[in-house]
């Protein structure tokens, strides 16, 4: 009942702004302010209404021959399109329009100010204390400050041990790519020898379940699925049984695209987990799937999913437009979240694992 | 976890108080912060500087008026630019003289095509058109179904064939005469703007169905890229407008400036929830506000203007100025505000709000309730609760269907916000004292008002 408080408080401050209005008599110049913060409290929201859920059906698909990834190619496309920017620094001597020259490059990436000037900052130290002038020179200490950046993160792989089930959740915002990732990553994940699982958590999205089943069918996995607004964790809950009765090794859960603002959706994805958490060791990884076009929201969306349900890794999407992704060295430096997959293209094997290194050389080298 | 922009000027000008005018220096100081600001809302690099140059033109001839600080006067250029730049709206499209009008979808994978097609034909049959919706994204698994299924919940005819989507285009167009409709909105499969061919069965599509409107679906959460994949777009099919969708999010949504500078066409939509019915026409003005990390003042600003007449304005100011704050009070706003909507999305608006409680459901049951238990007292216990005693707790109980110690929660909490009370006459003081819209509430302890209920 502390919702009293809530609403009384967003009545008074409501109260207030009419007065200001009134008071002010000229709306129109009115400056949106600040009004006092209202205590927060432990508040529980109420998970999703769930609709019972009709018993899920197991769909034994036919496999699909996998073809093989292709590594660099596809990275070259990224790595020309970037280093594009970077240009203009070149065969000049170091002076201001060069550091704002990279700064605009990094920003263009949307690696975001903050990570930005933390970069250059170094990157100048380090350029004064080495006295450093070529422009080359200093896009070499950029690319070392940013691989070093990534050489601090944890192991880049997806873990699957032991005979199972192994689990991995892949959440993220509406449109990022999950349903697709997952297709690619199964289609692999059978190829190098494992059985795999699909678990169509997704209830909400209008054809979903019929997506990652086409996806199942293509990759020769087996599927769980139920009706449209069944409850998402009875989806769960019966892949992992479906997983261990059939000897499968790998579960992937697909669950619903959701606003990390939206907390009653939060809640329900912290109940996917715990369901998934009730047998022990099973969850292996919680992958954010994140559109390498995001902004910087990506931070924000980040931190909301890693408080929620404790990411693991980041599968960054869609990086074979001009996008740059730059958004997961920022969410590297702040949240130490490593990037585990990248998505290269529409093919199955247009997932590709992340190579550190490599990226980091990507957004810095010639081609 | 951004600064406003007003924290920032605030800052410089609080270095340059005291003098006079402002140099060349200082207004260099103020445009940097500007730019910090829009590109931390993912404004594009290249648009916020041509931006920013605009807003130094104004800033130049502007009129120091004396009822506005340096700080707030430089946030009403930079936020009137930015209303003007991203421009009116009547959220209508254009529609043809001779039926059926033709709407194409465009944009990214993800970007909520799909999604927006089946909204924008919810309000167009709202409107009393009859849309036709077009599945001609043959290329993400299971996406005609999709549409398909949205179609049947909003009630609208659907068509789609097994073919390719140029054959689909043509195929609507011929069921659109049949049945008499005349709307035809084709949504398209997702695609990056540099695929060549992609783009190209784009232009065939478009060729092939002659669109009115040539709507860009663009995510809000979109980074730098926007301007890209506005421009390429526009180049292939030539763009007549732009949905933004996913403002429900906390995207700053600068990708709405870079997109409209680019485009130079109308946003006309935005997609603002999961629900079918959450579409509404673009406010530029709104979009301003939050660009600039400013809540969403105006809607607030004009929501409340609705709610309460002159009446209602005096007597919450006499609350305000008194201090006194009763549960017929309480009540009595509580209907003002009930007629701003949703006292959820109200909150939502709400600035300086913590997103815990901004994103605490609060239910109707959970509001009839309170106002069950306040109705099911008289008067005098409204002004002067001390007076109930458990015997008066039981009646108010059995009044309002509720339980004694749900009552006795309700006075206890009420009692908290009568202690909050005192910040909010301190701040009406203060506008009086003529220090309106400095902006700063009186500050509150956050999360520890002391004997809150947990």
């Amino acid at each position: 009942m502390e919702i009293v408080i809530i609403v009384a408080v967003a009545v008074l401050v409501l109260v207030g702004i009419v007065i200001g209005l009134r008071v002010a008599r000229r709306p129109k110049e009115v400056l949106p302010g600040e009004p006092p913060p209202v205590p927060v409290d432990a508040l529980a929201p109420p998970v999703r209404a769930e609709a019972k859920a009709p018993a899920p059906v197991v769909v034994e698909p036919e496999p699909e021959v996998v073809e093989k990834p292709r590594l660099r190619d596809r990275l070259g496309k990224t790595r020309s399109a970037l280093s594009g920017y970077l240009k203009g620094v070149r065969g000049h001597t170091v002076d201001g329009d060069t550091w704002d020259d990279l700064e605009e490059a990094l920003i263009l990436a949307d690696v975001g100010v903050p990570t930005t000037t933390r970069l250059l900052d170094a990157v100048r130290a380090r350029a004064k204390d080495e006295s450093v002038t070529e422009p080359d020179a200093v896009i070499d200490l950029l690319r070392e400050e940013v691989m070093a950046l990534f050489a601090a993160a944890p192991d880049a792989t997806l873990r699957v041990d032991g005979p199972g089930p192994n689990v991995w959740m892949f959440v993220g915002v509406n449109g990022a790519g999950k349903t697709t990732t997952i297709g690619k990553l199964a289609s692999q994940q059978i190829a190098e020898g494992h059985k795999v699982v699909l678990a169509a958590a997704d209830t909400f999205r209008a054809a979903a379940a019929d997506q990652l089943q086409l996806w199942a069918e293509r990759s020769g996995s087996e599927i769980v699925r139920a009706q449209e607004g069944a409850d998402p964790g009875s989806v769960v809950f019966d892949a992992m049984a479906a997983a261990s009765s059939r000897g499968a090794d790998l579960v992937l859960v697909d669950t619903a695209g959701r606003l990390h603002t939206k907390s009653n959706l939060m809640e329900e994805l912290k109940k996917l987990r715990r369901i998934v958490d009730r047998t022990e060791g099973a969850l292996k990884e919680v992958i954010l799937v994140i559109d390498a076009s995001t902004g910087q929201n990506g931070l924000v969306q980040a931190r909301q999913f890693a408080e929620a349900v404790d990411v693991t890794g980041i599968a960054l999407t869609k990086l074979d437009g001009t996008a740059k992704g730059g958004i997961v060295i920022a969410i590297q430096s702040e949240l130490g979240i490593p990037v585990k997959v990248v998505g290269v293209g529409e093919t199955i094997g247009d997932l590709i694992p992340f190579d550190a290194a490599e990226f980091a050389s990507a957004l810095f080298e010639d081609s | 976890m951004f600064d406003t922009l007003q924290d920032r000027l605030d800052g410089i000008f609080t270095r340059l108080k005291g003098r006079g005018s402002l140099t060349e220096k200082d207004i260099d100081d103020v445009a940097r912060e500007i730019r910090t600001a829009l590109l931390e809302a993912d404004v594009n690099v290249r648009v916020a500087r041509s931006f920013i140059e605009r807003v130094k033109e104004r800033a130049i001839g502007a009129d120091l008026s004396k009822s506005l600080s340096p700080a707030q006067q430089f946030i009403k250029i930079v936020n009137d630019q930015l209303v003007e730049t991203l421009g009116g709206t009547t959220g209508k499209l254009t529609m043809s003289s001779k039926p059926p009008t033709v709407v194409m979808m465009a944009g990214l994978q993800g970007s909520g095509k799909t999604t927006a097609s089946a909204k924008l034909a919810r309000l167009l049959k709202s409107q009393g058109l009859q849309p036709l919706l077009v599945g001609a994204d043959l290329q993400r698994p299971a996406a005609v179904e999709q549409l398909r299924v949205l179609a049947g919940r909003v009630d609208v005819p659907f068509y789609s064939e097994a073919s390719d989507p140029v054959s689909v285009a043509r195929g609507a167009m011929a069921e659109a005469a049949r049945l008499g409709r005349n709307v035809v909105i084709v949504d398209t499969a997702g695609r990056l703007q540099i695929d060549a061919e992609l783009m190209d069965e784009l232009r065939d599509i478009s060729r092939a169905v002659q669109p009115h409107n040539t709507l860009l679906v663009v995510d809000a959460m979109t980074g730098q890229e926007a301007v890209n994949v506005a421009q390429a777009f526009n180049e292939a099919v030539g763009l007549d407008g732009v949905i933004l969708t996913k403002i429900d999010g906390d995207a700053r949504g600068g990708a709405a400036l870079s997109v409209k500078e680019v485009v130079g066409k109308p946003i006309l939509f935005a997609g603002t929830g999961e629900k079918l019915q959450d579409f509404e026409p673009f406010h530029p003005d709104r979009m301003a506000s939050r660009i600039l990390g400013m809540g969403d003042m105006m809607t607030l600003i004009e929501k409340a203007e609705e709610a309460f007449d002159d009446d209602q304005k005096a007597k919450a100011e006499e609350i305000l100025r008194e201090g006194t704050f009763t549960l017929d009070d309480f009540l009595d706003q509580m209907q003002q505000v009930k007629k701003m909507g949703p006292l959820q999305n109200v909150i939502g608006m709400l600035p300086g709000i913590p997103k815990e409680i901004k994103n605490t459901e609060i239910e109707d049951g959970q509001l009839n309730r309170i106002e069950a238990i306040i109705r099911s007292m008289t008067l005098a216990e409204r002004i002067k609760p001390d007076v109930i005693n458990s015997s008066r707790r039981a009646r108010i109980a059995r009044g309002s269907g509720t339980t004694p110690s749900e009552v006795s929660q309700l006075l206890k909490q009420f009692k908290e916000v009568q202690k909050m009370m005192r910040g909010f006459g301190g701040m009406l003081g203060g506008r009086k004292k003529g220090k309106k819209g400095k902006g700063k509430g009186p500050k509150m302890p956050i999360g520890g008002l002391p004997g809150l209920p947990n």
